[in-house]
């Protein structure tokens, strides 16, 4: 069906789980800054988890369905629309996100998924670069965007269980390992809260705090960076590496976030505040598979719960 | 060879300091033994200057949760041994970008000419006279770091970096010198421009170039760079 975006909000994208295998071309892995909550989305109406869907950020938008449809709005919270469940949209329903209530990026998926082209193996929205997604480009009001005809049939009443939910703050602990260049920063880094500032996008979040001075060390090779880094550029101002970041990165690295963690990142917006707290590698594997491990439960129990028409 | 971790889901094989052409070999030999591996759970093998990343899903990559760094190094060094035991596998190419080094196209000619000591006609002698090789590729998709700038055209970067340089720009940064392929901020001093496409998004591969490839520009005049095609 066609839907139609009356508001287009102030940044919403299509937004998939990103490319593989074209990091050694410059191609960021891109996709959904918030892999956890658009992989729940997709759950919710019983799409494959790397489903394209909508990635709204700070301000929601309109959106009308010309035919009965279930759609599911996970990540941030707005007024007027439930989060982490499943809705249905009625013929010629509209979802109007309203004010924003928590965290920075809402995902909106629908039964089917957005119809859009797979560029370089994803379908997610590359704003950089213009390419993938919708045109290459942020939705615009008055925008129409195919999704892919699907209906399903959703059984009973249920909720999600929000102890298995990442630990959503406006200010929270995020647990990193260390990098190449840590023991150039001391404790610096685990030494108080940094401020997440506006200059913070898809590409990074960066942070004002307490200056981290790098002590020795000379100009650095080039090398591979990915979402999670976190350099540390002349002016000591740390940036956390997001979804869109470039691929090569010549400033010190002081440390990684843990892949568990980047939803918490994903979700700050300026004003809100982080500190960091150092684990292992090995934690760090720990937590993916747990983490792996709570949405395969997930999904074996929506699979009862939503069916295919 | 050392290894060390880039976060949870990347290694970084790291072959020597020096940005030369016989590190640069063997960072290319070490991508092309783990590509040829086709091993699953490698999601994508990352060559550059003097290092080689392996970006990693540790579910694929052991069931046990927590030894999947050990397992990719172990991977890894196996991988390095068949590198250093094959014949150099992989395959460089040549490619010419033709050039108009002129008015508009090089706003930055004056900052290079002056920094050298050398007059436009020199730079542009200089620049399009020697053989550059592709040591990365990164910054934007499919932008080229090129190594081989002669060291009389070293400039250094600017100190604000432009908001807009236009894709095509052929410029200097430090002993380096590149083309923006796609529209983009850059800090880089800006000498001429090329039609020629360096990210093609629907072909495959995407990227025009590769890390290994060897680059040689050639002057073109306006008058020919404005009836290209």
């Amino acid at each position: 069906m066609e839907v139609t975006v009356i508001r287009a909000g102030m940044l919403t994208t299509v937004q998939d789980l990103g490319r593989r295998g074209h990091l050694a071309e410059g191609v960021p892995f891109g996709g959904a800054a918030d892999p956890f909550a658009l992989r729940v989305a997709n759950m919710l109406v019983g799409n494959p988890e790397d489903s394209p869907a909508l990635e709204i950020t700070l301000t929601g938008p309109e959106i009308e369905f010309p035919e009965p449809a279930w759609v599911a709005v996970c990540g941030a919270r707005f007024e007027d629309v439930p989060a982490w469940r499943p809705i249905r949209v009625e013929r010629g329903g509209r979802i109007r996100f309203g004010k924003r209530l928590q965290g920075c990026r809402a995902y909106l998926s629908v039964s089917g998924g957005f119809d859009v082209e797979k560029v370089l193996g994803g379908r997610g929205t590359f704003l950089a670069s213009a390419i993938g997604g919708f045109k290459g480009r942020p939705l615009r009001d008055g925008d129409v965007i195919r999704s892919v005809d699907c209906e399903r049939n959703l059984a009973g009443h249920w909720t999600l269980d929000e102890r298995m939910f990442p630990r959503y703050s406006r200010e929270p602990n995020v647990r990193v390992i260390a990098g190449t260049h840590a023991a150039e920063f001391g404790d610096l880094l685990f030494s108080g809260r940094f401020g997440v500032t506006a200059r913070s996008n898809r590409m990074g979040i960066r942070l004002d705090g307490p200056r981290l001075a790098r002590s020795g060390g000379g100009d650095l090779v080039s090398t591979a960076v990915a979402p999670g880094t976190i350099q540390v550029p002349p002016d000591g101002n740390p940036i956390v590496l997001m979804a869109d970041a470039q691929t090569l990165g010549g400033y010190p690295r002081v440390a990684h976030v843990v892949s568990v963690d980047i939803p918490l990142l994903a979700q700050l917006a300026p004003g809100d505040g982080v500190r960091f707290a150092t684990t292992t590698l090995s934690e760090a594997h720990r937590l993916a598979h747990a983490w792996e491990h709570g949405l395969a439960l997930l999904r074996q129990g929506l699979a009862e719960k939503v069916r295919p028409a | 060879m050392k290894l060390e971790p880039l976060g949870d889901s990347a290694v970084v094989a790291t072959l020597g300091s020096a940005i030369d052409d016989a590190t640069l070999a063997s960072v290319l030999s070490l991508s092309e033994a783990i590509l040829a591996e086709g091993k699953p759970g490698v999601t994508d093998v990352v060559p550059a200057y003097v290092s080689v990343t392996a970006f990693y899903d540790p579910e694929q990559f052991s069931q046990a949760p927590g030894d999947a760094y050990g397992e990719v190094c172990r991977f890894l060094e196996s991988c390095a041994g068949k590198a250093a035991a094959g014949a150099p596998a992989h395959r460089s190419r040549h490619v010419e970008i033709p050039v108009c080094y002129a008015g508009d196209f090089a706003p930055d000619m004056g900052v290079v000419a002056a920094h050298s000591g050398l007059t436009t006609a020199e730079v542009i002698e200089m620049h399009s006279g020697a053989e550059y090789r592709v040591h990365a590729i990164g910054f934007t998709p499919g932008f080229p770091y090129l190594g081989g700038l002669p060291e009389r055209l070293r400039t250094p970067r600017r100190d604000t970096p432009r908001a807009h340089v236009p894709a095509g720009s052929v410029a200097i940064g430090g002993l380096q010198t590149g083309v923006y392929p796609v529209d983009s901020p850059g800090g880089w001093q800006i000498i001429g421009r090329t039609h020629t496409a360096l990210f093609r998004p629907l072909k495959k591969p995407a990227s025009l170039l590769r890390p290994g490839d060897t680059v040689r520009f050639t002057q073109i005049t306006v008058e020919e760079f404005k009836a290209w095609r």
